[in-house]
């Protein structure tokens, strides 16, 4: 018998941490007391996207999101909602217009541009349920091309989607498995890069804890199109939720004949093992994230030769983010002219982003590309909050830039971000607001790099912490002019001769604060002034980065 | 090799059975290592020595691992690892004044341990909370939203089931 209701609860990491547990206990026990129990289904879901809101839950058939749920509010829901099939409007997240119609989650300004590829499972399944990501048309794609089609076919597809890198350099995916298909040699790996290690990014995260399935039937079809049979997932150690819903989603695949011998009943074998990484944000770069699969320190090499021809265990290997693999299912079962629709003329598709800092709405969305960032910041974003003013948004971590306000009409593809100096990035956009200080940001953002720097190449080693330590100068005020054409001329020969992306791009967020803030420079320098009140100007004695260790000779 | 003797104890002993398996993958060093600070909390010097023995990996490699990574620490913590969030979204929430007055809650700079051995204070690098920020986490519970006040409340509700008990 169908039940009347039935209640999606939130179950995503913030969420949780804003007491979902004890919400869930509560509806349970009001359930029971009013024995609606065996008319009401309880499903957990993965993060339904406003984070700032939670807990979350959304009640069907009438649709009614509740949010910022406490035990008390729980209790109505169940006498009213429930029991007398009211719904109560004061609790739900709802602009005049929609209390007006209807509590639809469509007609919020936060899900109304979005647009939901990769994450049309998160928020609506459980993802500890293969039966449910089954029911939405999971492991289809994995079956079509195991039984329909060549790996050759599956290649073609996804090249011509024209889907590209979601961890942010935009590498076409169909080039690169085309090249790890044509490397000579039987063994071969595909590797899932979940090192989520940009702070201020919760995609890759909130994707394996929301639909951990779409990863893996993502790194199968990758495997089966490049002939493989092992995979890994690399994911970080901070994440202990996502480990255990994958963990979980391999066990009941390989139950199900979906993962290991003989899927579908055929020749081809995929494994796929979980590898948790220890805190190091340069093993988002493939070199070094393969030394760290192989157990090692996790230092890049150069390339070439390329992962594809020599990679794990000197293999040919394809690294694939976790949003670029949970695409795949999607292109397979649509057809890569549909993918092919949505998006820009050279980025096609979606981006998940992660809304934080200076917004109203925080959280976890996704738009077609193409929609302006303005958009994002203020319509699905709901503008800053406490009626301050906007000042920029960062973008792409360490290794992005600031994007001021006379920029954010730019649209977001890889392209237009990258003529502004910034890059795509794998999604985390913060935003500032007046109080932000500019030079402070940047040397925020260098004291990162600085500790992430691996140590192997001197710009990167060297170079960074005289970057820091000038930078440090100026925001205690004893900075002096020259230091800008320092920062800049050290910057340029950073970006030139480091090894790798980490050393390569980590003067970014100096050169783009210094090109449209640099009166905020001159400000902290000449005038011994911070105009966000950031920075404190009475310490006499500067210290440069680790002193200490610098004097050792 | 210098002579270590590896104590004779259920937590060695649990190690060494992980190891026997764990050895059987291919390139399993870092796996070993997040399954000795699980079981210690840390990775004491025997345990590297135990997993060097048992993996057939030099030590000094090893060691090299354990301190290129941020998440394996080589001191002992207390009881309630207290972990302030200085990823950016909290750092322009201002993480750094909740910082400063945790810190002077408990007493104690970043690294360090009560000397009730309560608490030890650190700071990470992001937890992908950030719709929450600024974020704390005590062992697995995570705090969003906070305040100076709140950061304050949270450890004094931690302090006062101790004393209870």
């Amino acid at each position: 018998m169908a039940k009347k209701n039935t209640i999606l609860i939130c179950n995503g990491a913030a969420c949780i941490s804003s007491g979902e547990e004890r919400i869930k206990e509560k509806l349970i026990n009001k359930l029971s007391e009013k024995n609606l129990t065996e008319e009401v289904d309880i499903i957990e879901t993965g993060c339904m996207g406003p984070c700032q809101f939670g807990p979350l839950m959304i009640v069907y058939p009438e649709g009614s999101f509740y949010i910022k749920l406490n035990e008390d509010k729980i209790a109505r829901i169940v006498e009213e909602h429930l029991l007398k099939g009211r719904p109560v409007k004061e609790f739900t997240w709802a602009t005049p217009e929609s209390r007006r119609i209807g509590e639809e989650k469509k007609q919020l300004p936060f899900f109304e541009k979005q647009f939901k590829i990769v994450l049309s499972n998160c928020g609506r399944i459980d993802p500890d349920s293969i039966e449910e990501y089954i029911g939405t048309g999971g492991y289809e794609a994995l079956g079509k091309v195991i039984n329909e089609m060549t790996p050759e076919q599956v290649i073609d597809e996804i090249y011509k989607s024209g889907l590209r890198g979601r961890g942010g350099a935009g590498f076409p995916t169909g080039l690169k498995w085309k090249f790890a298909r044509e490397a000579s040699g039987n063994e071969k790996y595909v590797i899932c890069n979940g090192d989520e290690g940009d702070p201020g990014a919760f995609m890759d995260r909130s994707i394996c804890e929301g639909d951990p399935h779409a990863v893996i039937e993502g790194m199968e079809i990758a495997g089966y199109a490049i002939g493989a049979n092992q995979g890994y997932i690399y994911i970080r150690a901070e994440y202990p939720l996502a480990v255990k819903r994958l963990q979980n989603s391999i066990q009941q695949a390989k139950k199900y004949g979906l993962l290991g011998k003989n899927i579908f009943g055929s020749s081809f074998n995929f494994d796929i093992e979980i590898r948790m990484g220890a805190g190091a944000f340069v093993c988002g770069e493939e070199t070094a994230l393969i030394a760290s699969v192989e157990g090692k320190r996790g230092m890049p090499r150069p390339r070439p030769p390329f992962p594809a021809n020599h990679g794990l265990w000197d293999k040919p290997t394809i690294i694939n983010n976790v949003e670029t693999l949970a695409n795949i299912r999607h292109i397979i079962i649509k057809g890569s002219n549909w993918f092919n629709s949505i998006g820009t003329e050279k980025s096609k598709g979606t981006k998940v982003f992660a809304l934080s800092g200076k917004v109203n709405n925080t959280g976890l969305v996704e738009v077609p590309m193409g929609i302006t960032i303005k958009e994002l910041i203020f319509n699905i974003g709901g503008g800053i909050p406490n009626n301050k003013k906007f000042k920029a948004v960062q973008i792409g971590g360490p290794s992005g830039g600031c994007i001021p306000e006379n920029s954010i009409d730019v649209p977001v593809d890889y392209e237009s971000l990258t003529n502004l100096g910034v890059i795509m990035g794998s999604g985390g956009l913060i935003v500032l607001d007046e109080d932000n200080c500019m030079v402070n940001m940047a040397k925020f953002f260098l004291d990162f790099t600085v500790d992430e720097s691996c140590g192997q190449c001197i710009p990167c080693r060297a170079g960074l912490r005289q970057m820091y330590n000038i930078l440090n100068r100026i925001t205690r005020g004893k900075g002096e002019l020259e230091d800008i054409d320092r920062l800049e001329k050290l910057s340029n020969i950073i970006k030139k001769t480091s090894l790798c992306g980490l050393g390569q791009t980590a003067p970014n967020p100096i050169l783009t604060t210094l090109k449209t803030f640099r009166d905020e420079y001159i400000e902290h320098i000449v005038e011994k002034k911070c105009r966000a009140h950031v920075c404190r100007f009475e310490d006499a004695e500067v210290k440069d980065k680790d002193e200490k260790i610098l004097k050792v000779s | 090799m210098v002579n270590i003797k590896i104590p004779d104890n259920p937590q060695y002993q649990a190690l060494t059975l992980t190891l026997k398996t764990l050895k059987r993958k291919r390139g399993p060093t870092i796996e070993a290592l997040h399954r000795a600070q699980e079981i210690f909390g840390y990775i004491p010097e025997e345990a590297m020595y135990l997993i060097s023995k048992e993996l057939g990996v030099p030590v000094s490699t090893i060691y090299g691992i354990v301190t290129f990574y941020h998440f394996f620490r080589t001191e002992s913590i207390a009881k309630y690892l207290v972990n302030i969030c200085q990823g950016t979204a909290c750092h322009v929430k201002g993480a750094d004044k909740i910082l400063r007055i945790v810190s002077d809650e408990l007493g104690i700079k970043v690294g360090e341990t009560t000397p009730d051995n309560l608490f030890t204070l650190s700071t990470a690098r992001c937890f992908g909370c950030c719709g929450l920020a600024p974020v704390m986490i005590v062992n697995e519970d995570i705090y969003g939203n906070l305040t100076e006040e709140k950061a304050v409340e949270v450890l004094r509700e931690y302090k006062k089931k101790e004393e209870n008990n």
